[in-house]
C-alpha cells in the first residue's frame, strides 16, 4: 500500500484525538509557564497576569550562579563518567549472544525504571554507617570501623551515575549492535590487538554517537533532583531542587517558571553548541 | 578485549548495578525494626505491612491506579497517531511526533512544572485525573517508540490487498493492521506502566498533597527516618519490572524493541 496525502476530513480523523492531547495538556501548560515566569507574584502564594522580569533578574545573583554552575559541572561529570563506563561495556555486550544480550537488557531496564525515590534510599543504606558498605569491609578486615560515606559529593555523583548508567547504554545500544563486526575484524587481520583495535578503528567510528550520547546523559542528569538532596549538602543541590522548592514550599510560582525556563533555554543552547562544535569537526 | 579482562569488567558492573539492591533485600529482611547489614534475624514481615497498613496499602493501590489508566491513556495517544504517520503523507504532521517525544526528553521537572501551572491555572489542581492526564503526556513517548517501531515492520501489501478488495480504512485497521501491531502496543504499554509506577515528580507535583503514591510515600517516610518497609517496597518494585519487562522479553523481541535488528536478520 503506498502512503497517500490526506483526501478528506475525515482521513484527519485518527490524529484529531492525539493531537488535542498533546496540544492542550503540553503545548498550553509550557505556554503557561513561560507566561507565568513574567507575572508578578502576590503575597500568599497567589500572581497576576504582568510583564516583568524581575523573576528572571532575581537569579542573576552569585547564588544562583553558582547554583547553576554547580548543576551544569554535575551533569557533565555524571555523562563523562557513565560514557566512559558505557561505551566498552555496550559494546562487548552487543557481541555476546542473543539470550545473555536479554538478560542484561532486562536488568538495566529494571534499573533505569527505578525511582530516583528508590535510587536514593538504595545508596544511603550502602553508605550508611550501621547498614553499609564499610561494615563489609570492617568484616573483610580492611577498616577498623563502619563509617558513614554521606553526604558527600562522592555519593551523589555514584547515586547519579547508578540512575544515568542504565539510559546511557540503552541510548548507546542501537548504534553499537549495528555496527559493521567487519570493520574490527578487519583491524583484527591486519594485527592489531583486540584492545588498540577498539579504540583505533570503533572509538573513531562512533564519535557523533558518543558526542550525542553525551548531550542526552548530560539531559537526563540535569533533571535528577532528588539524589542531591537524599545524597548530598545543600551545597550539593542543583537547580532542579531550587524550582521545586519555590514552586512547592515557597509558593512562588512566577519564580520557579523563570527559573525553569532559564534551565530549557540553558539545555537547548548547549545542545546547539554541541551540535556546531560536531559540525565543524566534521568539515575539518 | 581478552575474554578473562571483559569478564571481570562485566561482574564489576553487574556489582556496581546489583548491590544496593542486595543491600536494601538484606535490610529487608531484618527481624527488628532497624536497618542493619547484614541483616539481623529473619523476618517477612515488612512485606506484609505494605498490604497490612493502610497507609502502605493506600498508596500501592494508589499507584497501581495511577500506572494502569495513564499507560492506558498514552496508548490511546500515541496509537491513532503512529497509524496516522504510517498511513498518510502529511509531512506537518510530524511535529505531533516530536511533540510526543519532548516530555520524556526534557528535564521532568520542566514538564512537572508546566502542567503544575496549568492545573493551578485552570483550577483542577489536586483532582486525582489530572495526575492520570500528566502521566500519560509524560510517557506518551514510550508507546509512541515501541508503536512507530511496530508499524514499520507491517508488510505495507497486507494492507493493500485488503484495501484491493474494498475494505475501508477502519476495517483495515481492525482486521489487519490491529493484530500485527497487538505486541507492540503491548510493550509500549509495559514501559509507560512501569515507568509510571516508579515516578516521582511529575506525581508530587500535581497531586503530592492530595494523594500520596508509592514513590512520594517512601520520600515523605525518608524524612522522619528509615523503616525496612521501604526496603521491602523496594524489592517489590524491582521484582516486578524485571518480571514484566521478562515477559516483555519473552514474547517480544526486546532487543529489537531497544534499536537492534531482528533476530531474524543476523
Amino acid at each position: 500500500m503506498r502512503r497517500e496525502a490526506p483526501q478528506r476530513l475525515a482521513d484527519y480523523g485518527p490524529l484529531f484525538f492525539p493531537a488535542m492531547m498533546l496540544i492542550v495538556f503540553f503545548v498550553v501548560p509550557f505556554a503557561t509557564m513561560i507566561a507565568v515566569s513574567f507575572f508578578q507574584r502576590q503575597q500568599g502564594g497567589f500572581y497576576v497576569p504582568a510583564f516583568e522580569l524581575s523573576n528572571y533578574q532575581r537569579f542573576l545573583s552569585l547564588f544562583f550562579a553558582n547554583v547553576l554552575g554547580f548543576s551544569l559541572m554535575l551533569a557533565i561529570a555524571v555523562a563523562i563518567c557513565c560514557v566512559v563506563l558505557a561505551v566498552p561495556f555496550t559494546y562487548l555486550l552487543t557481541r555476546m549472544a542473543r539470550k545473555v544480550q536479554i538478560v542484561w537488557l532486562v536488568a538495566l531496564l529494571s534499573v533505569l525504571s527505578l525511582s530516583e525515590v528508590i535510587i536514593g534510599f538504595a545508596w544511603s543504606t550502602l553508605f550508611s554507617r550501621t547498614a553499609g558498605i564499610t561494615n563489609l569491609l570492617v568484616m573483610a578486615g580492611l577498616m577498623s570501623e563502619a563509617t558513614a560515606l554521606l553526604p558527600s559529593f562522592g555519593a551523589v555523583l555514584t547515586g547519579m551515575v547508578y540512575q544515568a548508567f542504565p539510559y546511557t547504554v540503552l541510548v548507546l545500544y542501537p548504534a553499537l549492535v549495528r555496527l559493521d563486526p567487519t570493520l574490527t575484524e578487519a583491524a583484527r587481520t591486519l594485527g592489531a590487538s583486540p584492545l588498540k583495535a577498539f579504540f583505533t578503528v570503533v572509538v573513531p567510528a562512533l564519535r557523533n554517537t558518543i558526542t550525542a550520547t553525551l548531550i542526552m546523559v548530560f539531559i537526563f542528569a540535569l533533571g535528577s533532583y532528588l539524589l542531591p538532596q537524599i545524597l548530598g549538602r545543600p551545597q550539593h543541590w542543583t537547580l532542579s531542587v531550587l524550582i521545586t522548592d519555590q514552586a512547592i514550599y515557597q509558593s512562588n510560582m512566577p519564580f520557579a517558571a523563570a527559573m525553569a525556563v532559564f534551565l530549557v533555554l540553558v539545555t537547548l543552547g548547549l545542545v546547539a553548541l554541541t551540535v556546531i562544535a560536531g559540525r565543524k569537526g566534521e568539515a575539518a | 578485549m581478552t575474554s578473562a579482562l571483559s569478564k571481570i569488567y562485566f561482574f564489576l558492573i553487574g556489582l556496581f548495578l546489583a548491590l544496593p539492591m542486595i543491600v536494601v533485600a538484606g535490610v529487608s529482611v531484618n527481624e527488628k525494626q532497624t536497618l542493619a547489614f547484614p541483616p539481623k534475624g529473619f523476618s517477612l514481615s515488612w512485606y506484609g505491612e505494605i498490604f497490612l497498613n493502610p497507609e502502605w496499602r493506600n498508596a500501592l493501590l494508589a499507584s497501581l491506579t495511577l500506572a494502569i489508566l495513564s499507560a492506558a491513556l498514552a496508548v490511546a495517544i500515541a496509537l491513532p497517531l503512529a497509524w496516522f504517520l504510517w498511513r498518510r503523507i502529511a509531512p506537518w504532521a510530524n511535529i505531533f511526533q516530536l511533540l510526543g517525544v519532548a516530555p520524556f526528553t526534557l528535564p521532568p521537572v520542566i514538564t512537572a512544572l508546566g502542567l503544575l501551572t496549568f492545573w493551578a491555572t485552570t483550577g483542577f489542581y489536586g483532582q486525582p485525573w489530572t495526575a492520570v492526564v500528566s502521566h500519560a503526556i509524560f510517557f506518551v513517548t514510550l508507546p509512541l517508540v515501541t508503536l512507530s517501531l511496530g508499524f514499520t515492520a507491517i508488510d505495507r501489501s497486507l494492507v493493500e490487498a485488503a484495501a484491493t478488495m474494498g475494505a475501508d480504512d477502519r476495517t483495515i485497521f481492525r482486521t489487519v493492521v490491529l493484530p500485527l501491531i497487538l505486541p507492540y502496543i503491548v510493550s509500549g504499554y509495559a514501559f509507560a506502566f512501569v515507568l509510571s509506577l516508579n515516578e516521582y515528580i511529575v506525581a508530587y507535583m500535581t497531586i503530592g498533597f492530595t494523594m500520596e503514591t508509592l514513590p512520594i510515600k517512601i520520600f515523605n517516610a525518608l524524612r522522619y527516618g528509615y523503616t525496612p518497609t521501604m526496603a521491602s517496597v523496594t524489592i517489590l518494585f524491582v521484582v516486578t519490572a524485571a518480571v514484566i519487562f521478562s515477559l516483555v522479553a519473552r514474547f517480544g523481541d526486546l532487543p529489537k524493541l531497544l534499536g537492534a535488528m531482528s533476530s531474524d536478520d543476523k
